[in-house]
C-alpha cells in the first residue's frame, strides 16, 4: 500500500504548491488525479517518485519511507524522454543494466513484441513516431516491474486516436503484473476510462478536494449512460473545485482546515 | 537516380571554382600576360612540392609540424577536457576557476610568446605550450558549456533508474555532451593549426612554419604556396580524421545536417 500523509511542499520562492494531501492507495488500484492548472499535481508526483522531496509529510511505500527515487516506483513524463543516443531496445533495457545480458535481452524482447514494436528494436528514437515513443517509454517503467507506476500527463501531447489506443494499451499491460498506477491528467474521460478512483484536487495552495469511486467494470464502454454519469460528476466536482465560494469539504484533510473560513 | 548524382556531383560542385581559378592562372601565366613571378602558376607549385618530396625535406618539415601540433593538441584537450569537465559537473568550481579562465582567455594568445620563450626557451617546449594554449581554451569551453546544456529532463531519467555519480556521467552525461565534444575538439585542432603557424614564425630550423618564413626571405613565393597548399591538406586531413572517428557513436543524432556516414 502507499501511503501518502499530510504531505506538503513549499517552493523556495515561498510559493505553497501542496498542502497536507493525505491519501492511501491499495496495490493494484489505478488513481487517477486531476484538477485545475496550479493544484500542485505534477508536484504531489514528483513526490511520490522521489524526485523531489516533501518540505513536510511523508510518502510511504510497504511502510518505507520514500526520500529518493526508488526501485519499485517507476515513473512515466509527459514527453517520452527517451535517451537518443540508445537504440529503442537500449532504451527498453536501460533500468536493467544489474542483470545478465542474455536475461536483459529476453526481457526486452518480450517488452517489445508486448508494445507491439518488436520490428523497431534497432531503430533510434528520432524514427519513432510521438505514440511509439510514448509506448517505448511505458515499456522502459514496466520492464523492471514496479509495484507503482506514475504518470504524468503521459498522452496530452498525441492526438485523440493515439490517445485512446494507448489509454487501452496501457490497461491491457496493466493487467500483466497489476502494479498500482497514478494517473496525472487533465482529461476527464481519460480519468474515467482508467481509473478506479479520481482524486480531484484544487489550486493554491494544492489539496485534495474530493474523491469519486468509478465502479464500473472493465472494459469500458465509453458511449455508455453510466459511463457518461460518472464523467459528468467528476466534471461537476471540478467545477466546484475552482470555484471559491466552495468550501473544502473532505474533511479527512485535518481538523481546522475544513472551516478555514 | 538523383541520389546517384548526387552523390558524385555534390563533392565536384565545390571543387569548380578552386580547379576553375587553378586552371585560369596556370593558362594567364602559360600565354604570358604575366610573368607569375609573385603569384606562381599552379604547376610551379607543384614542383616546388615535388622537389622538396625528393629531397626528403618536405617529410621532414611535414613531421616536424606534426610533432609539434599533435603533442601540443593532446596537452590542450587533455587539460581543457580536465578542468572543463570539473567545471561543468561541480559548480564551486566553476566559481572558482572561472572567472581566471576568461580572463586569461581574453588575453591574445600570442602576447605569450615573449614569457613562454623567456621560461621554456626557444626549442620545443615553448612552441608546445604555445599550441596547448591555443586548444585548450575551445576544448575548455565546450566541455562545460555541454555539460552544464544537458537537458534536465533526461538527467532526470537517470535519476529514476537510481543512477548517480559515476553511474550517471557514463550512462547519460557523456553520451549527451559527445556532439559538443567533438566540434570543440575540431575547433581546438583548428586553434592548433593556427598557433604552430605562429610558433614556427618565431624561431625554428625545421617545420612549415620555417618553409614560409624561408620562401619570404629568400624571395620564393612558390615555397610559401607549397606550404600553405600542405598546411591546408594536412589541416582538412586531421579535421576529417576526427570526424570519421566519431562519426560512429553520433549516429543518432537527428540534426539538420546529418554527418556522414549516417
Amino acid at each position: 500500500m502507499l501511503a501518502l500523509d499530510r504531505v506538503s511542499k513549499t517552493y523556495p520562492n515561498g510559493v505553497q504548491a501542496l498542502a497536507r494531501f493525505s491519501a492511501e492507495i491499495r496495490q493494484g488500484e489505478i488513481i487517477a488525479i486531476i484538477g485545475g492548472s496550479g493544484c500542485g499535481k505534477s508536484t504531489l508526483l514528483r513526490a511520490i517518485a522521489g524526485l523531489d522531496r516533501a518540505s513536510s509529510g511523508t510518502v510511504t511505500l510497504d511502510s518505507e519511507a520514500i526520500a529518493s527515487p526508488h526501485a519499485k516506483i517507476g515513473i512515466i513524463f509527459q514527453e517520452p524522454r527517451l535517451l537518443p543516443w540508445l537504440s529503442v531496445a537500449d532504451n527498453i533495457g536501460f533500468g536493467l543494466a544489474d542483470l545478465p545480458a542474455t536475461e536483459r535481452r529476453e526481457k526486452v524482447t518480450r517488452a517489445l513484441a508486448r508494445v507491439g514494436l518488436a520490428d523497431k528494436a534497432q531503430a533510434w528514437p528520432r524514427e519513432l513516431s510521438g505514440g511509439q515513443a510514448q509506448r517505448v517509454a511505458i515499456a522502459r517503467a514496466l520492464v523492471p516491474q514496479p509495484e507503482v507506476l506514475l504518470l504524468d500527463e503521459p498522452f496530452s501531447a498525441l492526438d485523440a486516436f493515439t490517445r485512446r489506443d494507448l489509454q487501452d494499451h496501457l490497461l491491457d499491460l496493466w493487467a500483466d503484473t497489476r502494479p498500482t498506477l497514478i494517473l496525472v491528467t487533465h482529461d476527464v474521460d481519460e480519468a474515467v476510462v482508467l481509473s478506479d478512483r479520481v482524486l480531484v484536487m484544487r489550486p493554491r495552495p494544492g489539496r485534495l478536494f474530493d474523491q469519486i469511486e468509478i465502479n464500473l467494470g472493465r472494459p469500458r464502454d465509453r458511449n455508455s449512460p453510466l459511463f457518461e454519469n460518472f464523467k459528468r460528476s467528476v466534471l461537476t466536482s471540478l467545477d466546484r473545485s475552482l470555484d471559491r465560494n466552495v468550501p473544502d469539504r473532505d474533511a479527512t484533510q485535518g481538523p481546522g482546515q475544513a472551516m478555514w473560513w | 537516380m538523383p541520389s546517384r548524382l548526387s552523390r558524385y556531383a555534390r563533392p565536384m560542385l565545390g571543387l569548380l571554382l578552386p580547379v576553375a581559378l587553378a586552371v585560369g592562372w596556370e593558362l594567364v601565366v602559360w600565354f604570358g600576360w604575366s610573368n607569375g613571378r609573385l603569384v606562381p602558376p599552379p604547376s610551379r607549385v607543384f614542383a616546388t612540392i615535388t622537389e622538396l618530396a625528393r629531397s626528403g625535406e618536405l617529410v621532414r618539415h611535414i613531421a616536424a609540424t606534426l610533432w609539434r601540433v599533435g603533442l601540443g593538441f593532446a596537452f590542450g584537450v587533455v587539460a581543457g577536457t580536465l578542468l572543463g569537465a570539473i567545471s561543468g559537473y561541480w559548480s564551486l568550481a566553476r566559481r572558482l576557476f572561472d572567472p581566471t579562465v576568461q580572463a586569461l582567455r581574453a588575453i591574445p594568445s600570442l602576447a605569450w610568446v615573449p614569457l613562454f620563450i623567456l621560461w621554456l626557451g626557444i626549442f620545443e617546449t615553448s612552441k608546445i605550450a604555445l599550441i596547448a594554449v591555443g586548444v585548450f581554451f575551445p576544448v575548455y569551453l565546450g566541455v562545460m558549456g555541454a555539460i552544464l546544456s544537458v537537458d534536465r529532463k533526461i538527467v532526470e531519467v537517470g535519476r529514476t533508474f537510481r543512477l548517480s555519480g559515476f553511474a550517471m556521467i557514463r550512462r547519460i552525461l557523456l553520451p549527451a555532451v559527445l556532439p559538443a565534444y567533438v566540434v570543440s575538439l575540431r575547433v581546438g585542432l583548428g586553434l592548433g593549426w593556427m598557433f604552430v603557424v605562429a610558433a614556427e614564425l618565431i624561431g625554428a630550423s625545421e617545420g612549415l612554419g620555417y618553409l614560409l618564413l624561408d620562401g619570404q626571405q629568400l624571395g620564393k613565393p612558390a615555397q610559401i604556396l607549397a606550404a600553405i597548399v600542405i598546411f591546408a591538406i594536412l589541416g582538412k586531413l586531421t579535421d576529417w580524421l576526427i570526424e570519421v572517428a566519431a562519426a560512429p557513436f553520433l549516429r543518432w543524432q537527428d540534426a539538420f545536417a546529418r554527418p556522414k556516414g549516417a
